[in-house]
């Protein structure tokens, strides 16, 4: 008895359940929910670089798209990924799709990624495309990144830049030698030659942005 | 063998010691990592059970009665540290009510022995600490939960009945408020 009971309660209070918990996921992770999508056109960006240049995506005629990389200082995925990246704009700065960094956190949360912070890193490691702070914290919100480093990568197109893969940089982050996929890489390959992303979005454990 | 234990002990009296001292975190930060990094050169195991994804996969699904709570964690979390202290207690508060509480550290390598030992001793963690080391994250993400983008702190929480993820942190109310629902 007591269990039919509960099975007639059962679907309103699933309905309840899964009502509340959509408005929980939307108020706790709006960044998620309101982010791009494959699919999407990307809003362009004035931010400053490392260098007191403000930087836009439509400073680049030339480019054929961008590699935009949520990245910082502080993260140990960040920073093991940060010669990777070098590597990325290296091979495709020349083929007009650059890497454009994006330092999402909030300074005074997080210390170590302040502006000078980041002058710092980018001297040090001679970062070769721009490393930007978003100042106010509005660009990464509306990409949806939600970690760091977190890529996503736009193909500049007659209509705007469309997002055509959101994820991870490769399938080890612990040593670039034992990778086996280059997610980004073969993104930005199958891009140019106008074939098909396979995979367009990925997963991998990142620093939450602060 | 002797000289490890010996050292071992010296290690935890020590810890000790530091720990009723309060509140000079960098001296306890400092002392700690010098006395464990020549353990570190030697190649001694870490404290803690280390998985890939297939070995650790089963302890998202023991049917034994009991209620799980599986922490994804870091020690350069900051999120997840600040929570840590609401997953121990109600780890020691729930032990009564078949409530388990598993702590999945994502450290890298080369922060065991450096970051992550010398964290769970010092604040004298009580749960069960696991190492989950497994670099192709995109192949294993997706099966602890769907749901999952990949970012830290991330706790599912699920039993015989019912099973949530959760990718946010937690307050000590809301972290019992959430159990409720699954041990009523």
């Amino acid at each position: 008895m007591k269990n039919l009971r509960i099975l007639r309660w059962a679907p309103p209070l699933l309905l309840f359940v899964a009502a509340f918990a959509v408005g929980f996921k939307a108020a706790t992770e709006h960044n998620l929910d309101k982010g791009y999508q494959v699919g999407d056109m990307a809003a362009d960006f004035s931010l400053k670089n490392v260098d007191g240049q403000m930087v836009s995506l439509s400073n680049f005629k030339n480019a054929k798209g961008f590699l935009v990389i949520f990245t910082c200082n502080t993260c140990p995925y960040a920073q093991a990924y940060e010669d990777r990246i070098i590597e990325l704009d290296a091979k495709y700065k020349p083929q007009g799709v650059p890497v454009v960094a994006i330092m999402p956190n909030n300074p005074s949360a997080k210390p170590g990624d302040s502006f000078a912070k980041m002058k710092e890193r980018a001297a040090e490691k001679g970062f070769t495309f721009p490393y930007l702070l978003d100042k106010g914290q509005q660009v990464y919100p509306e990409y949806g990144a939600t970690r760091t480093p977190h890529v996503f990568l736009l193909e500049k197109k007659s209509s705007g830049n469309e997002v055509v893969y959101i994820g991870a940089i490769d399938d080890n982050y612990r040593d670039a030698a034992q990778v086996e996929e280059r997610f980004v890489e073969n993104a930005v390959d199958a891009m140019l030659a106008g074939n098909e992303i396979n995979p367009k979005t990925t997963k991998a454990i990142g620093c939450g942005i602060k | 063998m002797k000289k490890l234990l010996l050292l071992g002990s010296m290690l935890v009296v020590f810890a000790g010691c530091l720990e009723k001292k309060g509140q000079k975190k960098d001296d306890v930060k400092n002392t700690e990592n010098e006395l464990i990094e020549p353990k570190a050169d030697k190649k001694v195991e870490v404290k803690f059970p280390v998985y890939d994804f297939d070995a650790f996969e089963p302890i998202l699904h023991k049917d034994d009665g009991k209620t799980y709570i599986v922490n994804f964690w870091a020690t350069w979390c900051q999120p997840c540290i600040e929570e840590m202290p609401h997953f121990e207690r109600v780890n020691s508060e729930r032990s009564d009510n078949n409530v388990e509480v598993i702590l999945v550290n994502l450290d890298m390598p080369n922060m065991w022995k450096t970051r992550l030992e010398p964290y769970v001793e010092k604040k004298g963690i009580q749960s069960q600490v696991v190492i989950l080391d497994d670099p192709k994250q995109n192949d294993w993400i997706p099966k602890v939960s769907k749901e999952w983008g990949g970012g830290i702190p991330a706790t599912l929480i699920y039993n015989t009945e019912k099973r949530t993820f959760y990718e946010r942190g937690f307050t000590y109310e809301e972290l019992k408020e959430e159990l409720n629902k699954f041990i009523n």
